[in-house]
């Protein structure tokens, strides 16, 4: 029970220099009537030999991608992880350090966060990035306040409907009791169409969110978009998939003001939703309205070069009201796991793994078109796909693919109602042709139009 | 010893042509071009410019890194307001089992019978732990779900058609209190405390209205002392209609000892990453689950976890919830790790852990307070703020000199500065996971450094790998990126 040091003995020395005569007596500055009467019903406490049988038990009542294949995306995805990501960031002078407000015992972190930041800005093609947000989805919101600030625009602000449903839940979330407005871009098929979201850009609007590739794994017209929005004054924040950037045109080639993605592909493990790694990076004109931390490099005695956290007059514990944002963390672990991924794949891992998905992804689409699905359209897609069942009974096949040991994609119909004969299909670098094999077996069970 | 590697960056260490990690070929029939698959202009020229390693440089750079930072594992961090304890190796390792890990957020509820089970037990804990039983564990961290809480009494006000506009904190508490305010709609505006830390019941008055939706108190207070009128000032916003908030930041103090829900809180976060040993992470992931009431629990955020007949679920009848604020379920490898803590201690042990934690503190502030002043009295909680006033008078020394020089005694410095209500602050937290050797060795420094050589003091640290760097050069010509020389 518990981490706890001090012995009878100890505990009478201190009770003696402090000058009581028992533990109870320290908390008598609460008052009696406040102070709980009963014993917390909580359950008796567990030696480690038994938490731990406590936790592989329930552990065993989830599947997992370590027992399932997982073709599973939507925002989070079975990428491999090398052992290096693991064993860095398993030593305890990383994980069990704080934020490094004292920079002359936190080189190792600063300097880690400075390199996390250099490496999104090699990945992205953007000027600069902060040192991680919480997510993807709260990444985005963050990028949406700062274009509501900076366009001096703050009621509306335009979303495509081809961005993953869940941000745009956290977007409303945040914006509509703001009295904000959150204009959806009805999808088209499987992407936006550009004339119908350049329909809706008006002088209120203070930035268009877009996600390419989007939540269905499609390619949206991004220069056309952007183009029409710079003649408007209207900012664009892009969701971006970090390891599609192997092969695909980089957020600041593509002109987009802030670039933002869920950075939980590079290298961050699954964790039933988190934590994860909220990227967020733009142009230099945003940098001071970023959230979050920043590392900035300087020089100390000797002309030495060093790091330390940087342009703090933004945040909450300087600012207060007036910060930027509430933020007080970032993701330091998760941002560091990032960094040792990118430096483990360098340009050409990184181009093999976006390959490897993009090749994989197309056989299984071809696979599960010749068993009889469909494809929501034919726009060109990167890892992830959208495909409906002749039978329009995509719950059934989940279940089937579950007795077969497969995850087979995710149904998008609680989303969208017109998609409930649905899935979404994700292919990483780790599925084999086996598998996607294994999956178009299964699916093709009862297809109907075979 | 010092590996001079160690401070080049990745893109000075990199060489063209090295690799780490390889990918098998696709290995696959028909294979068509990629300018087959995707328009022209969709596709990179080239991938990105990263830097080119092999997997041994990868190894040694992050290694020797990690060699520069202090950390829990290697040294004492009395951190007030951090909370800096001990990490758990065992959740480390039971947070790892592929059945919590490798778990993706969508798949059906059939196969997450074990983590949604952990999950609705934590929530049942930590509403017990709280006083206030409707839990969710979606946000992020503690500034997080300070916010998800103010959207929370934002709707739970709309819904009974209140317009209430502004949010009341005391000048002591967190910045991310007023920060979190603006971000959900309202207007933060500043309480005194008086001599004692406490609230100023008197600017509390004059500042109460028919239009305040909640104030936020953090208690024990920044200060480290349990706020004796927490129950009047509750009694004072609750007949206005307002809410209380308690920003849980100082839980390790009260752990089954006085519980939120019952000295007058209609809502709270926990901070999981501080009073349940979650580890820091240089600066997150932290998560930040908050309790409500009853009356406001309809209006959580989305999801929260229920038992059915069938089993464990995700509820998804919950028509007055705010939504999400974030994707997914939340920091679930962070509340993992919590609930492991949980386990571990039971009732009792969780108890232990504020009683040793509020005798470290007191243990420290009784050996440390004939040269460092505490100036709200001779008892605390979980934490203490001294004062350097009177020695920078009499000897030149200040607070930030005092925590320079600790670093080169081996210790990590105190919070300094912080509360801003206090002038030369040291804000000193040991935890109940430091011996009392430790915290007499941190006193026996302590003692040495207000002896000391004012101009020593005034260099410190003069041990560390780097010294006095030039913050203000770093914030005026910003460098956040690596870049070429000249580019």
């Amino acid at each position: 029970m518990g981490y706890f040091f001090n012995t009878p003995d100890d505990i009478a020395d201190m009770l003696a220099a402090i000058g009581v005569g028992s533990i109870d007596e320290l908390f008598e500055t609460i008052p009696a009537e406040l102070r709980m009467r009963r014993p917390l019903d909580l359950p008796p406490a567990l030696t480690e030999i038994e938490l731990t049988a406590r936790m592989q038990e329930l552990a065993a009542a989830d599947r997992h991608a370590g027992n399932t294949v997982c073709f599973l995306g939507g925002g989070a995805y079975d990428h491999f992880i090398p052992a290096v990501v693991d064993q860095l960031a398993s030593r305890g002078e990383f994980y069990t350090s704080y934020t490094p407000y004292q920079p002359e015992v936190s080189q190792g972190n600063l300097q880690a966060m400075f390199e996390y930041q250099s490496l999104i800005c090699q990945l992205t093609g953007m000027d600069v990035s902060n040192a991680s947000l919480y997510d993807g989805a709260t990444a985005t919101i963050e990028g949406v306040l700062m274009c509501r600030v900076a366009a001096k625009r703050e009621g509306r602000v335009v979303v495509a409907g081809t961005v993953n449903p869940q941000y745009r839940r956290v977007l409303s979330t945040y914006l509509e009791p703001l009295g904000c407005e959150v204009a959806v871009v009805p999808r088209s098929g499987e992407t936006i169409d550009v004339a119908t979201a350049v329909s809706m850009l008006d002088e209120r609007t203070a930035c268009l969110v877009i996600q390419h590739p989007n939540f269905f794994g499609c390619l949206e017209e991004v220069r056309a978009l952007v183009a029409a929005c710079r003649e408007r004054g209207i900012f664009v924040v892009q969701v971006f998939d970090p390891i599609s950037l192997g092969l695909l045109s980089r957020p600041g080639d593509l002109g987009v003001d802030i670039a933002v993605a869920e950075g939980q592909a590079l290298g961050n493990p699954l964790l039933f939703g988190g934590p994860y790694l909220g990227i967020l990076a733009c142009r230099e004109a945003f940098m001071r309205r970023m959230p979050g931390r920043i590392a900035g490099q300087t020089i100390g005695e000797g002309d030495k070069r060093c790091w330390v956290l940087t342009l703090q007059t933004r945040e909450q514990h300087i600012r207060r009201d007036k910060a930027t944002s509430n933020v007080c963390t970032n993701q330091g672990l998760f941002a560091l796991r990032a960094a040792i991924y990118l430096s483990l794949l360098g340009p050409q891992g990184l181009r093999e793994v976006a390959e490897n998905c993009t090749r994989k992804a197309h056989y299984a689409a071809e696979r599960l078109v010749e068993a009889g699905w469909k494809r929501l359209g034919n726009a060109p897609f990167f890892k992830e796909f959208v495909v409906r069942d002749p039978d329009g009974a995509p719950d059934e096949r989940i279940r089937e693919g579950l007795e077969r040991g497969l995850l087979v994609g995710v149904p998008l119909g609680s989303d969208d109602p017109d998609l409930a004969d649905a899935l979404l299909v994700a292919v990483t670098e780790k599925r084999t042709r086996q598998e996607i094999d294994r999956l178009a077996e299964v699916l093709a069970a009862h297809g109907a139009g075979v | 010893m010092r590996n001079r590697l160690a401070t080049r960056l990745l893109s000075e260490l990199s060489k063209p042509g090295r690799r780490a990690a390889r990918y098998p070929a696709a290995d696959l029939p028909g294979e068509r071009p990629l300018d087959e698959l995707f328009p022209a202009d969709a596709l990179a020229a080239a991938p990105p410019a990263l830097p080119e390693l092999a997997e041994p440089d990868v190894v040694r750079h992050f290694t020797n890194l990690s060699t520069l930072n202090m950390s829990v594992d290697t040294h004492f961090y009395p951190l007030g307001s951090c909370t800096m304890k001990y990490n758990p190796k065992r959740n480390e390792r039971l947070a790892g089992l592929p059945g919590m890990a490798d778990v993706h957020p969508l798949q059906p509820e059939s196969t997450l019978q074990g983590i949604l089970q952990l999950l609705f037990e934590l929530q049942r804990m930590l509403g017990e732990v709280s006083g206030l039983p409707c839990v969710s564990l979606h946000p992020a961290a503690g500034a997080h779900g300070e916010l998800a809480a103010l959207m929370t009494a934002a709707a739970y006000f709309r819904d009974r058609g209140e317009k209430r506009t502004k949010v009341l904190a005391p000048d002591s508490a967190h910045g991310t209190n007023p920060a979190s305010a603006v971000i959900a709609g309202f207007q933060a505006i500043t309480v005194r405390t008086d001599a004692d830390g406490c609230v100023d019941l008197d600017d509390l008055d004059a500042k109460l209205d028919d239009e305040i939706a909640v104030f936020m108190i953090t208690n024990p207070s920044t200060l480290g002392l349990f706020d004796r009128q927490v129950a009047e000032v509750a009694r004072r916003v609750h007949a206005r209609g307002g809410l209380i908030y308690l920003d849980g930041a100082n839980m390790n103090a009260i752990l089954g000892v006085a519980r939120p829900g019952d000295f007058g809180a209609d809502m709270m976060h926990f901070n999981p990453h501080k009073t349940f040993s979650g580890p820091h992470g240089g600066g997150g992931p932290g998560a930040g689950p908050i309790c409500v009431s009853e009356a406001l629990g309809p209006y959580l955020p989305d999801p929260i976890v229920i038992r059915t007949a069938d089993g464990y679920a995700i509820d998804r009848d919950r028509p007055k919830s705010i939504g999400q604020v974030r994707s997914f379920f939340g920091n679930v490898g962070v509340l993992v790790r919590a609930y492991c803590y949980l386990l571990t201690h039971g009732p009792d042990g969780l108890r232990q852990v504020s009683e040793q934690a509020v005798l470290n503190a007191n243990y420290l502030l009784a050996r440390i307070r004939h040269i460092l002043p505490v100036p709200h009295g001779d008892r605390c909680m979980h934490e203490f703020v001294a004062s350097a006033e009177q020695l920078k008078k009499t000897r030149g020394i200040s607070a930030m000199d005092i925590a320079k020089r600790l670093l080169d005694y081996g210790f990590h410095a105190p919070t300094v500065y912080f509360p801003l209500t206090v002038p030369g602050t040291l804000m000193i937290e040991p935890t109940e996971t430091e011996s009392k050797e430790t915290l007499d060795a941190f006193c026996e420094a302590l003692f040495r450094i207000t002896e000391e050589d004012p101009d020593l003091v005034h260099a410190a640290p003069t041990t560390t790998v780097i010294r006095r760097p030039d913050e203000v050069t770093a914030a005026r010509k910003p460098v956040v990126r690596w870049a070429t020389e000249g580019s």
